[in-house]
């Protein structure tokens, strides 16, 4: 449907909620079908892929690795699941595909696999292993400053993820070299797997780190839509270093019983609970990819 | 099957084993270890009720230590820890517990020797459908090639617990390989067990499988198998790859003129490496290495990954059947 339109698909916030209902619909049900993987991530990140895929992005599905499109590097692997319903949605793969999460011989493996061995166009390289996503971004921001690109470069980091020095690293190189074509993403959810991220590891004053590594900072509510739109405008505008948005979501958003709770972090909802998160986000005009309790 | 008694329970069901997590066999062992020795300190990584150190977490919250997701720091801070007198482990996934913080084991534990214990869960191709990046195949070949450095791949919940309650009694660097998903337990809690020393499981009289981890079990089904069509084999749980049981393995070589490693690991610088270069030195026989092609895993069901990556008990009892040809008359 979307395949070949260039970006804003909608520019309407309303359409863009709608969407983003639609994804995590397709994540429940991709994870009921799979039985394996992460729930609370994927759902407290659909708004902002929504926003980067249907709004921002330059990129065009029908042409996936075209030389202008800007680059999205998923440093947070395990929730895939929230980039292939968005890839999917968008029309990069077909939509059933997205029955395939997570199966041998599939290109929706467990976690991003790179396009030359079995991955999703979209995927520009794999992730899984936490912390090495950021490196990767201003690696290829470096590149393209000295090829006069204007492409941009967006990395969607997890907050437990900071705990890598890598992530520490790669900020003081962007810094350093003045990197400006560079958007952090920080999906500020304040869980991680053992538990909530400060008592796992103290992350905050969190916006005073990443000022004090020499980035611009913007801070917004992960889940609404115009503040997302706003700060990817706003960081696209810093010159001479490089920005992050602190985006504050909920881990499980939209599921009542997941919203808030570390414990959602890596398990799929069992049927039961996936009847209950399907009632609880509202079905949209595009319609699911499968209807999961009536073919089970 | 001819079964060493000594070693394996009695009344084994090999269609029906009783199933325990190898990883468990690691939590239940450092609470035992946090009641008896107060030096006993262990390091979590932010996947700690993975890997089972959650109940030692909750049990002795004064020497449990969150390093939250960094790797590469949980190992210097082992390090440390153990200098000043502490017995650490440091544990999370294999694949993070080793080609991570790959450096700072070599120079802050292997080369400095510190006494600290790397114990690695997550192992292999069984992680399933977290796919290729969390697939560690290639820890034994990395923590191997380590000078001072012993690697134990145990074969059980049984044999997990011996392993750690034991290395925590030698003042050394170890790096002890675990699994997350059930596994037969099968080996006698109260065996003897020496790290260096490996286990004959089933004696035979045609061809010795040397297999590790939860490859061994596999291979007590291909040995079923085989034995359907009349051939019988030795099957040696090489519990530790280093020190390398040479002794086990030369004997086989005499004994049999054919050898057969299976491991859930690259074929090459793993269980197979190290006994084809003890061969190659010593006794050269035709050995046929059981084990992924030099290729990354992918996501699927762990029996399905085994089946295509080539190491299910199909593929164990050709590679008998191989080697078998290859033997000189
Ligand atoms: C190097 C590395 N260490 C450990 C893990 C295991 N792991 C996967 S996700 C995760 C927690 C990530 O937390 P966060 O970034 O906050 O993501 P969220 O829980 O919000 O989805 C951990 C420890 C990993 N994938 N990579």
């Amino acid at each position: 449907m979307f395949a070949d339109l260039k970006n804003p698909v909608f520019t309407d916030t309303d359409d863009l909620n709608e969407m983003a209902r639609q994804i995590r619909r397709d994540i429940i049900n991709m994870l009921l079908i799979s039985k394996s993987g992460h729930s609370g991530g994927p759902l407290g990140l659909a708004d902002i892929f929504t926003a980067l895929y249907f709004n921002k992005l330059n990129c065009l599905p029908s042409d996936p690795y075209m030389d202008s499109r800007d680059y999205v590097f998923l440093s947070i692997g395990h929730v895939a699941p929230v980039w292939y319903a968005t890839l999917a949605r968008r029309g990069y793969c077909p939509l059933d595909e997205l029955k395939t999460l997570r199966k041998i011989n599939g290109r929706l493996q467990g976690h991003p696999a790179p396009l030359k061995t079995h991955g999703l166009p979209g995927v520009e390289i794999a992730s899984g292993a936490l912390g090495q996503g950021l490196s990767i971004a201003v690696g290829a921001c470096l590149g393209l400053r000295l090829d006069n690109k204007s492409n941009r470069v967006y990395c969607i980091c997890g907050d437990g993820e900071l705990n890598e020095g890598q992530i520490w690293e790669a900020a003081m190189t962007a810094a350093h070299h003045n990197v400006d074509n560079l958007t952090v993403i920080v999906d500020r959810n304040h869980c991680q797997i053992d538990n909530r991220t400060e008592i796992v590891m103290k992350l905050e004053p969190l916006a005073d780190k990443w000022k004090a590594f020499g980035f611009e900072v913007f801070e917004i509510d992960g889940h609404n839509m115009k503040e997302i739109l706003e700060s990817f405008d706003k960081a696209e505008k810093v010159k001479g270093k490089p920005s992050v948005i602190l985006a504050y979501t909920k881990m499980g958003k939209g599921v009542s019983f997941m919203e808030d709770n570390y414990k959602w972090h890596g398990v799929p909802p069992n049927d039961e609970q996936g009847k209950i998160a399907l009632s609880e986000i509202q079905k949209t005009k595009y319609g699911d990819f499968v209807d999961y309790y009536a073919e089970k | 099957m001819n079964f060493n008694k000594e070693k394996i329970i009695d009344n084994l069901d090999l269609n029906n084993p009783e199933l325990k997590e190898t990883r468990r066999g690691f939590g239940d062992a450092l609470v035992e270890l946090g009641r008896t020795n107060p030096d006993v300190v262990v390091l979590g990584g932010d996947v700690s009720g993975s890997v089972r150190s959650d109940m030692f977490r909750d049990a002795y919250p004064d020497r449990f230590f969150s390093v939250g997701i960094a790797e590469q720091d949980m190992m210097g801070t082992a390090a440390g820890l153990a200098l000043v007198g502490k017995i650490p482990f440091a544990s999370t996934y294999g694949e993070f517990a080793t080609g991570r913080p790959f450096d700072q084991i070599r120079q802050s534990i292997a080369y400095s020797e510190m006494n600290v214990k790397i114990c690695a869960s997550h192992c292999g191709l069984t992680v399933g459908p977290d796919g290729a990046t969390h697939q560690s195949l290639e820890d034994i070949a990395l923590m191997r090639v380590l000078p001072h450095m012993n690697v134990i791949t145990p074969v059980d919940y049984n044999q997990t617990y011996r392993t750690i309650i034991e290395c925590s009694k030698l003042n050394a660097p170890f790096y002890v390989r675990f699994y997350r998903d059930n596994s037969p337990n099968f080996t006698k809690p109260d065996a003897h067990f020496e790290f260096g020393k490996a286990d004959i499981l089933i004696e035979g009289s045609d061809c010795a499988v040397i297999a590790t981890g939860l490859c061994v079990w596999e291979s007590i089904l291909a040995a079923e198998m085989l034995e359907k069509e009349g051939i019988s084999i030795r099957l040696i749980n090489m519990h530790t790859i280093k020190p390398l049981d040479e002794e086990a393995i030369l004997t086989a070589a005499r004994d049999f003129g054919c050898i057969v490693t299976v491991e859930d690991h690259q074929k090459h610088c793993g269980l197979g490496g190290a006994v084809a270069e003890v061969l190659v030195r010593e006794f050269p026989v035709p050995v046929e290495m059981v084990a992924v092609n030099d290729t990354f895993g992918e996501s699927g069901k762990g029996p399905e990954l085994y089946e295509k990556y080539g190491i299910s008990k199909k593929y164990i009892s050709e590679a008998v059947k191989k080697a078998l040809k290859r033997k000189k008359k």
